[in-house]
Formats: C-alpha cells, sequence, structure tokens
C-alpha cells in the first residue's frame, strides 16, 4: 500500500464538481505533481490532503489510517503556501521554531532543530531577521524550512515558486530537487507550469475539469500524451486529427483534411474509419528547401507562414497548401544567425513515421 | 540607467495645504492652551476668576496653586480614582469590542456595513440624551434594577440601587466608549491574512493557540489605538459621573469643573487640568513606547531562546 492513498476522492461546490471521483497513491520518498490549468481542481485536492477541506466522498489515507476525522494540526503533513504565510511578527527562527513549540518540543531541543532546519535551506545566520528583511527566495526558503523542521511525513507545496522570477525559481527548481533527496520525505506539488512539473517530478498527474487525465513518469507524459487534453496542455505541439484509412504491420495512416495521409507507428488496435490524432513535437520535424527522394517519411511541401526567434531556437510555422500549419523549429547552432529560412520561403517539412504519437478519440 | 523623478510639491503648495489646520490648531488650542498655564501661576480674583496680573506694577505670578494640590492628598486620591475609571473602561471596552471587531471583520462583506453603521448608531444622538437614557434604563422601577433585586432576594440580600452608583457610571463609560475602541480593532482585524492563520493550524496550533500566537499579537497596534482612544476621554469625563454617580463618584473631570463653574477658583482649576492633560499624555506615550518595543521583538522569538 502506498504511504498517501486518495481513494475515489469528490468534491462538489454547489452544482460544480472541483473534484471528481480521483484515486491516486503516492509512495513513500516520491516527488509527486498534480499539474493542470487554474480551476482543474488541483488546489482543492491538496487542501482536502491538507485537511483544511473535507471530501464529499471517498478517502483519504496516510500509513492506511483513515484522515477524516483529523483537523489539519493534527494532521503529519505541512504545506507550503504559495504566499508563504511567513507570521510577520516573528523572527526567521520564531518561524522556524513555531511548530516545535506546537508540538511541545522542549526548549532544550529546539535551536538545534531551528539550527539544522535553516542550514537544510541554506539559510545559516538569517535567524534573527525578520520576514520582511528577506528577498522573495529567502522567504521561500523559510516556508520549506519551517515546514520540513518537525520532519512530517508527506510536504505539500502549493504553487511554491509562483512568485518568484524566471532566473530564481530555476536556481530554486533544481534545490528543491536536492532538498528532496536530502530529507527523504514526500513532496505532493501543486503547478500550473508543465516545464516545472517535468522538470522536478518522479510522476505526474495532469488534471482537467476535476478528474485525472493522465498519470505517469514525464517522460511518457511529455512523449505518449494519453489524450488532446494532455498533448496540447504540456509544451508544444502539432495536433493532426482525421480517420484511419489504412493499418499495416504497426504503422496506421490516418487521413488528415487538409494535409494529406499521414503515417505513424502505433501498437494501437484501433480499426479503418475510427478517429484520432496525431500528436507531433515540433522538435522532430525537419525543415529543409528541398524535398529528399524516395524518403520513407511523411513529407508536405509548405511556404513559411510565420518565425519567432527564441535565441537558443527559431519556430517556423509553416503553412500547407491544404490549409494546415505545421510548427516546427530549428535549433541555432551558429551563433550570430537568427533563421535559417524567410518569410514566404518554400519549404518542405517532413518526420519519420516514429516521431509522432497516435491519440484515439 | 534609470531616472526616478520624484515630484516635490512647492513651499507654497505645501503651505496653502497645512497652513489652515495649523492655524486653527493655534488659535483654537495652543493659545488656550498656554492661557491656562498662564493661568494656573496667578492669583484668584476675590470674587472669582483671577486676580490682575499686574498688580501695584509688580508681576502677580507664583506656585501658591501648585503647592496646594501636592499638599492636599485629596487631589491625588481622585486622581488616582479617575485614573482606575479610566483603566477598567479600558479593559471592559476591549474585552467587549474584540469579539465584536472580529465578528465584523470575519462577516461577509453585505453584513459587514450594516454592522459598522449599527456601531457607530448612537453617535445620531446627542451625548447627553443617551446618558439620561441610562437614568432610565437603571431607575428603580425599570425591568433591569427590579430582575436584579429579585435575584438578590432568593439569596437573601438586601436590595440595591442600580442607579447614583459607580456600577452605573462604568457601565455608561464603557457604552459611551465602546465603538472608540471597535473601528480601530475592526481596521486592524479586517486586515489580517487568513492563509497565515492556515498555516498556524497546519503546523500545529489548535484555535486557541492560533489567536493568542498569530491574531493577538498582530492585533496589537488596533489595540493599542483603541485603548488611547478610550482611556484619554474616559480620563478627563464630568458628565457622566454628575448624571449617573452618587456623591462617592466624583471624577477629576467634575473637579475641574467645579473649580471653574462653582468655586470659580480659576488658577486651581488650571493646575488641575494641566495635571490630567500630562498624565494623560504620559500615559499615551508608555503605551506608544511599549507598543514599539512589542512589534520589534515579538514575543515568539523570545519563547524559542527560553
Amino acid at each position: 500500500m502506498a504511504l498517501l492513498e486518495i481513494q475515489n476522492v469528490t468534491r462538489r461546490f454547489g452544482d460544480f464538481t472541483a473534484v471528481d471521483n480521483v484515486s491516486i497513491g503516492i509512495e513513500a520518498g516520491e516527488f509527486f505533481t498534480l499539474l493542470g490549468p487554474s480551476g482543474c481542481g488541483k488546489t482543492t485536492l491538496l487542501r482536502m490532503i491538507a485537511g483544511f477541506d473535507l471530501p464529499d466522498g471517498g478517502r483519504i489515507l496516510l500509513k492506511g489510517e483513515d484522515l477524516v476525522d483529523r483537523p489539519p494540526e493534527r494532521r503529519p503533513m505541512r504545506m507550503v503556501f504559495q504566499s508563504y504565510a511567513l507570521f510577520p511578527h516573528m523572527t526567521v527562527e520564531g518561524n522556524v521554531a513555531f511548530p516545535l513549540q506546537m508540538a511541545k518540543t522542549p526548549a532544550s531541543e529546539i535551536s538545534a532543530k531551528v539550527e539544522a532546519a535553516l542550514e537544510d535551506v541554506r539559510l545559516t545566520g538569517f535567524d534573527k531577521r525578520y520576514p520582511h528583511e528577506l528577498s522573495g527566495g529567502q522567504r521561500q526558503r523559510v516556508a520549506i524550512g519551517r515546514a520540513l523542521v518537525t520532519h512530517p511525513s508527506v510536504l505539500l507545496l502549493d504553487e511554491p515558486l509562483a512568485a518568484l522570477d524566471a532566473k530564481l525559481r530555476e536556481e530554486m527548481q533544481i534545490e528543491l530537487i536536492n532538498l528532496q533527496k536530502e530529507v527523504g520525505i514526500t513532496f505532493v506539488y501543486v503547478t500550473h507550469d508543465q516545464t516545472e512539473a517535468l522538470a522536478l517530478s518522479h510522476r505526474i498527474a495532469v488534471m482537467n475539469k476535476g478528474r485525472i487525465e493522465q498519470l505517469d513518469v514525464p517522460s511518457k507524459i511529455y512523449g505518449f500524451p494519453k489524450t488532446r487534453f494532455v498533448a496540447d496542455f504540456i509544451g508544444h505541439i502539432n495536433l493532426l486529427s482525421g480517420s484511419v484509412s489504412e493499418r499495416q504491420a504497426g504503422v496506421i495512416t490516418l487521413a488528415v483534411e487538409g494535409l494529406g495521409p499521414v503515417r505513424v507507428t502505433s501498437a494501437s488496435p484501433i480499426s479503418v474509419g475510427g478517429a484520432g490524432t496525431i500528436a507531433l513535437r515540433p522538435e522532430k520535424i525537419r525543415i529543409q528547401s528541398r524535398a529528399p527522394t524516395d524518403s520513407p517519411d511523411n513529407h508536405y511541401r509548405g511556404t513559411v507562414g510565420d518565425l519567432l526567434y527564441m535565441g537558443d531556437v527559431t519556430v517556423y510555422k509553416v503553412s500547407i497548401p491544404g490549409g494546415t500549419r505545421i510548427e516546427a523549429l530549428l535549433a541555432n547552432s551558429q551563433s550570430g544567425r537568427a533563421k535559417f529560412f524567410e518569410i514566404g520561403d518554400a519549404v518542405e517539412v517532413s518526420w519519420p513515421v516514429d516521431a509522432g504519437h497516435l491519440i484515439e478519440e | 540607467m534609470i531616472v526616478v523623478a520624484v515630484h516635490t510639491p512647492s513651499r507654497l503648495g505645501r503651505w496653502l495645504v497645512s497652513g489652515p489646520p495649523l492655524a486653527y490648531l493655534i488659535v483654537f488650542f495652543a493659545l488656550p492652551s498656554l492661557i491656562m498655564v498662564l493661568a494656573s501661576f496667578r492669583t484668584p480674583g476675590e470674587f472669582g476668576g483671577l486676580a490682575p496680573l499686574i498688580e501695584e506694577g509688580k508681576l502677580d505670578l507664583n506656585l501658591e496653586s501648585y503647592a496646594r494640590f501636592f499638599s492636599e492628598s485629596v487631589y491625588a486620591q481622585i486622581f488616582l480614582k479617575s485614573f482606575g475609571y479610566a483603566l477598567l473602561t479600558t479593559l471592559f471596552c476591549l474585552t467587549l469590542a474584540y469579539p465584536l471587531a472580529s465578528l465584523i471583520a470575519r462577516s461577509s462583506r453585505r453584513y459587514r456595513d450594516l454592522l459598522l453603521l449599527l456601531v457607530v448608531l448612537p453617535f445620531w444622538s446627542n451625548f447627553l440624551i443617551r446618558i439620561y437614557a441610562w437614568m432610565i434604563l437603571l431607575g428603580p422601577n425599570a425591568a433591569l434594577a427590579r430582575t436584579v433585586n429579585r435575584v438578590l432576594a432568593w439569596f437573601g440580600h438586601d436590595p440595591v440601587p442600580l442607579l447614583f452608583s459607580a456600577f452605573a457610571v462604568l457601565v455608561c463609560l464603557v457604552y459611551v466608549h465602546l465603538p472608540f475602541m471597535v473601528l480601530p480593532l475592526y481596521a486592524n482585524l479586517e486586515k489580517h491574512d487568513q492563509a497565515l492563520l492556515d498555516a498556524a493550524q497546519d503546523l500545529g496550533a489548535n484555535a486557541w493557540q492560533r489567536f493568542w500566537r498569530i491574531t493577538f499579537p498582530l492585533s496589537l497596534p488596533g489595540v493599542y489605538a483603541g485603548a488611547a482612544l478610550v482611556f484619554i476621554p474616559a480620563f478627563g469625563i464630568f458628565a457622566i459621573p454628575d448624571i449617573l454617580g452618587g456623591p462617592e463618584d466624583s471624577l477629576i473631570g467634575n473637579v475641574i469643573k467645579q473649580q471653574f463653574l462653582e468655586t470659580r477658583d480659576w488658577p486651581f482649576g488650571s493646575v488641575l487640568s494641566i495635571v490630567l492633560t500630562v498624565v494623560a499624555l504620559a500615559f499615551a506615550g508608555l503605551a506608544a513606547w511599549v507598543a514599539r518595543g512589542n512589534l520589534r521583538t515579538p514575543s515568539s522569538a523570545r519563547g524559542s531562546r527560553a
């Protein structure tokens, strides 16, 4: 049995079902992420785990014990709030000591434990500062230190990096990964930022409209999205919809309107005539000025409609005469060169049959 | 490089804005206060008021009224009694206002304005009329006095009068000053961040600990503001003991009024007024000093080292 079991949990607010029959088992020591757009129910689920809200249906078990009768102050879990929620009238030391004092830790042990927690979050020497004297990143560390000082069995993090700027966010991501490894505590992390989820997690549950769309390891979520929603939500992707026109030896041909036949390797049992969507990452598409002859790949002629220079890569939006737009990107490996093609250039896009991933509908 | 231009109003503009209120304060507060200070050093007139300032070509200033104040302990006693009444009023107001203010702060926006309106509603009728209303409420034939005395009779106790007593004075003092405690407390509590209480609860604090360790310390600025707004006027009040108190309940405000209007000893009345002001300001200053110290070194930080 998993450390934290969420069994068929449902939560309704009036007519609106915020969390709809969700079941997840989170293992000890795991970095688990609930990912989804705002309003998908991820924060409601986290608040139910913390005890601030109760499910209308289903159970939440920790080490096999139903938590329904335990108010938040009696659950062995700690939450890191998006706003950090540091006590403004207490020093860093006072904030970190607070949960120890609540747990009636002998006064003689408190200062050593506070010291150790501050060392974990690399804030040694900041104990006499007040929250308003700290930077955003430092406040974030205090919040994490305060949550970890009592060694809870689960740490719940509610969009903890949302208020930080991009550079600091990346630094904190690396620190979070290392910290989680060091302390070995189970992290349940809520975010709407897919890159953050991919970078941090052991496993991700992608949520939409109160339900789990897909639960898997990051590389599977990115590479093999199970539904259109997951494919679209995680990163940039080309979604080519059509019906199956041919099926042979593990290769399925999909008739895509505005593009033509597209071949993709798939073990799916989908039958001829069934509807499907091919999810294709832009980085897997080649873009060239001339067609390679006798290629077994999918290849289509088009013109460059738009391009976006991003620094490391340039994104090309190629218009196919049928009306489809294919997004492809090329790494700018040569410095000083922003693009290989101009808007209006005739190009050919191509990709191997195993580059795409078929989603059944 | 970014240059931030801060717009500073011109000197003339500043004087135009702050001039009128400043002039008002000088004419109606600073000058009368100076006149009162001067009066405290003068000799009382034979038939009340003040003796001429210059008598036979000599300036007539003396410390006799001050000497009288310090030699007759009855005045110090009345000061002490007034201080006690004001302190009790402040404490009762605080105990009653805190739950009320937090109830208003936590109620939904729709009811909040209505509740605040109810708090200030008494100000719509005259101060004296409200005090006289208490005469009726506390009168011997009113339901309250009858009920109290009936209960006392069960325990074999003689009936007690409610009106013209220290009880009546205190009840009315608390009633009159309650809004001055509720409003600053509400203004403070309304700004509290619910996430802090959630965090405290998540970190293991029960309801009492959440109040005592988070809500209360963060509300101290409101507590001190309310205490000052209640204590200072309650300390010098004369109308309430005049109307609702017995002969024993005369406070320093009554004595000052008596000196000016009945005994007509203006110098001595001035001395009492000055002492009242000094004591009230000293108390407010002390409260401000304590408040600042409290906000800088919160109890939690000390607790963790204990």
